[in-house]
């Protein structure tokens, strides 16, 4: 068994337990031990900013992927096979184009002369084109849409698992169609819903293309903290810190999930 | 990397080396700079011309920022490169920092007749670009705003506006805004800069990240005026978008030539370092790319024509519109202290 999955587990030494460690070892070694790397981010207010931005748009994206992600799984789970696999063949298309391509996709729609406030003008809804990018709505739009496929996916592997009969039964009872969704299947699919909200949240808090091209400048998640340290310090210390804290939010979340769900059920192994 | 360079930048230079490797062991240097049409601009113009004209061979590689690795080169004590060009900060503060040869300009004659600002005791101008204020014509088909004083005047110029998302450049043009002269910036004070700055922030539709997005955002119209690099606004119009620039209180900015520590090859570098700034060379090279030459006595040798010098940032009549950036202020504390501030400026 051992020799079996070796090779799997020198890939992740190699590759994740090795530059990990010592990104973490930079953060606090340089020119001897330093804590001054670790200081700086729990002092300056610039970092509690970045920190608390990047937590409030990965929470938006979040909750908005959920709105319009949840639909669609249900859709696709209550039509006839041929159909939800052309809806979840739509979800995953975009996956095939670069993330950098729908950056500048969604700039093209949402600058001032961009497709969605000329089209706006041509109707006469609006007078001054509106302020649709180069800033935090921009970010928050794009995200979502590049990680609703993350939410739609996992939504649609627990839906398939509700027994159909559980619906019935509940209809024979009496219960209306919407009754028995809130109280039948809404609670069956909240698995999914979670596992959906984990995935989608924390690959939002590591997002770096979408703020960094559509923020405007001002919109600087942590991401962009981690490359701009690199720049200013002239040491990957500063950057590693950054990260590592990143890093450690991101465990904590995963600690706290799986107080509530099996860690196998979020990344979608039942 | 450096054989893949070489190939993709000219088959000449490639063929020199098959012909005569045995010939040129001895003398021959490898020289960096930022790639693309700016690098093959220079082949053209300098490199190919200096190496044939010594007699040695030169090999290029590129890189977009050389500093980490001028860093990790001369830290791990074995430099492969031997000449780089790199934004002038980076010579002097490596050269602080024991990363850069200091230069015997007795040996360098072409240098040593620069002016004094154009050079440094570790670096030499190579080429000049500028920060400028770039705007639409079809927002201001005439009375365009001519100084930083009018970019701040959101009364008399109404329209949507970007600058860098870094304080280099930025700081002076607030300054400059602010009534300081283009020859009195420096020291720079920057408390008063970030003030004057704070005041134009939320008209700010834009901060621009890299030379590209400066571009898209004038060739889009999406900004009605912006801080750009006199180059990348000049291929947009060119590409036929209703965009011009002024020279005026523009902020002349360089890249310069510099020697690692312990470079392999120091004495033909050195020897490279001359010809390079030769007037004939650096006057060769605007004609291939929208920059100016580093060395003004360019201007006097009837290689650039008139009308192609009024269009460069370095030509004395432009260059005497404009502030020319101290390095040697932004690479010292003061000037790391305002980069630093940048961050929380930018996030208030």
């Amino acid at each position: 068994m051992l020799a079996l999955v070796s090779p799997a587990l020198l890939v992740i030494l190699a590759l994740i337990v090795l530059p990990v460690g010592w990104l973490a070892w930079q953060s606090v070694y340089h020119d001897g031990f330093t804590l001054e790397n670790y200081r700086r981010v729990f002092t300056e207010d610039v970092y509690w900013r970045s920190f608390a931005l990047t937590f409030e748009i990965s929470l938006a994206v979040t909750g908005i992927a959920l709105l319009l992600g949840y639909p669609v799984a249900y859709l696709a789970n209550s039509v006839p096979k041929g159909w939800s696999i052309l809806i979840l063949s739509l979800v995953v298309l975009p996956f095939w184009t670069s993330v950098l391509v729908r950056a500048y996709a969604w700039l093209a729609l949402l600058q001032r002369t961009g497709v969605i406030n000329q089209f706006l003008r041509y109707l006469d809804v609006i007078s001054e084109p509106l302020a649709l990018v180069h800033n935090t709505f921009g970010t928050v739009v794009a995200t979502v849409h590049i990680l609703l496929p993350f939410m739609v996916l996992p939504l649609y592997a627990t839906m398939q698992k509700i027994p159909g009969d559980l619906m019935q039964a509940g209809a024979s009872l009496g219960a209306s169609p919407s009754l028995t969704f809130f109280r039948v299947f809404l609670p069956l699919s909240l698995p999914g819903v979670l596992a959906g909200c984990t995935m989608v949240f924390v690959l939002c808090l590591g997002f770096y293309i979408t703020p960094e091209l559509l923020g405007g400048g001002r919109t600087v998640m942590v991401s962009m903290l981690v490359s701009r340290n690199v720049e200013l310090y002239n040491q990957f210390g500063a950057a590693s810190a950054v990260a590592v804290v990143l890093l450690l939010s991101v465990l904590l979340i995963f600690f706290a999930v799986s107080r509530f769900i099996s860690l196998d059920r979020v990344l979608g192994q039942k | 990397m450096i054989m893949k360079r070489t190939i993709g930048l000219g088959c000449a230079l490639l063929g020199a080396i098959g012909l005569t490797t045995a010939a040129d062991a001895a003398e021959q240097i490898t020289f960096v700079s930022q790639g693309g049409a700016y690098q093959q601009a220079q082949t053209v113009a300098i490199l190919d011309p200096s190496a044939k004209k010594l007699g040695i061979t030169i090999n290029q590689d590129s890189i977009p920022d050389a500093w980490p690795a001028i860093k990790t080169q001369v830290g791990s004590g074995k430099p492969i490169w031997d000449v780089v060009d790199t934004p002038t900060g980076y010579c002097l503060r490596g050269g602080e920092q024991g990363l850069i040869e200091k230069l015997d300009f007795s040996k360098i004659p072409n240098a040593a007749a620069m002016p004094e600002a154009y050079r440094s005791p570790y670096s030499v101008s190579y080429e000049f670009y500028s920060s400028v204020l770039a705007y639409s014509q079809k927002t201001f088909p005439k009375d365009a705003p001519n100084s930083w004083a009018d970019f701040w005047d959101v009364k008399k110029f109404p329209g949507r506006r970007a600058l860098r998302n870094h304080p280099i450049a930025t700081l002076e043009a607030a300054l400059m805004a602010d009534g300081v002269a283009p020859d009195k910036l420096y020291p720079l004070d920057v408390d008063r800069a970030f003030k004057k700055l704070e005041e134009i922030k939320p008209h700010i539709t834009v901060w621009w990240t890299s030379g590209a997005q400066s571009a898209q955002l004038l060739n889009d119209g999406e900004i009605d005026m912006e801080m750009a690099w006199n180059g990348r606004v000049s291929a947009v119009a060119k590409e036929g978008a209703k965009v011009a620039f002024t020279y005026n209180q523009g902020i002349l900015q360089s890249t310069s030539l510099c020697i690692l520590k312990g470079a392999p090859n120091l004495e033909t570098a050195v020897k490279f370092l001359n010809e390079a700034v030769d007037p004939v060379h650096q006057a060769n090279l605007p004609l291939h790319i929208d920059y100016g030459p580093g060395n003004p006595k360019a201007f006097e040798t009837g290689v650039i024509k008139p009308e192609r010098a009024a269009q460069l940032p370095s030509e004395p009549a432009n260059a005497a519109k404009q502030a020319l950036m101290s390095y040697a202020w932004w690479s010292s504390p003061a000037g790391e202290a305002a980069e630093k501030r940048w961050a929380s400026f930018m996030q208030k």
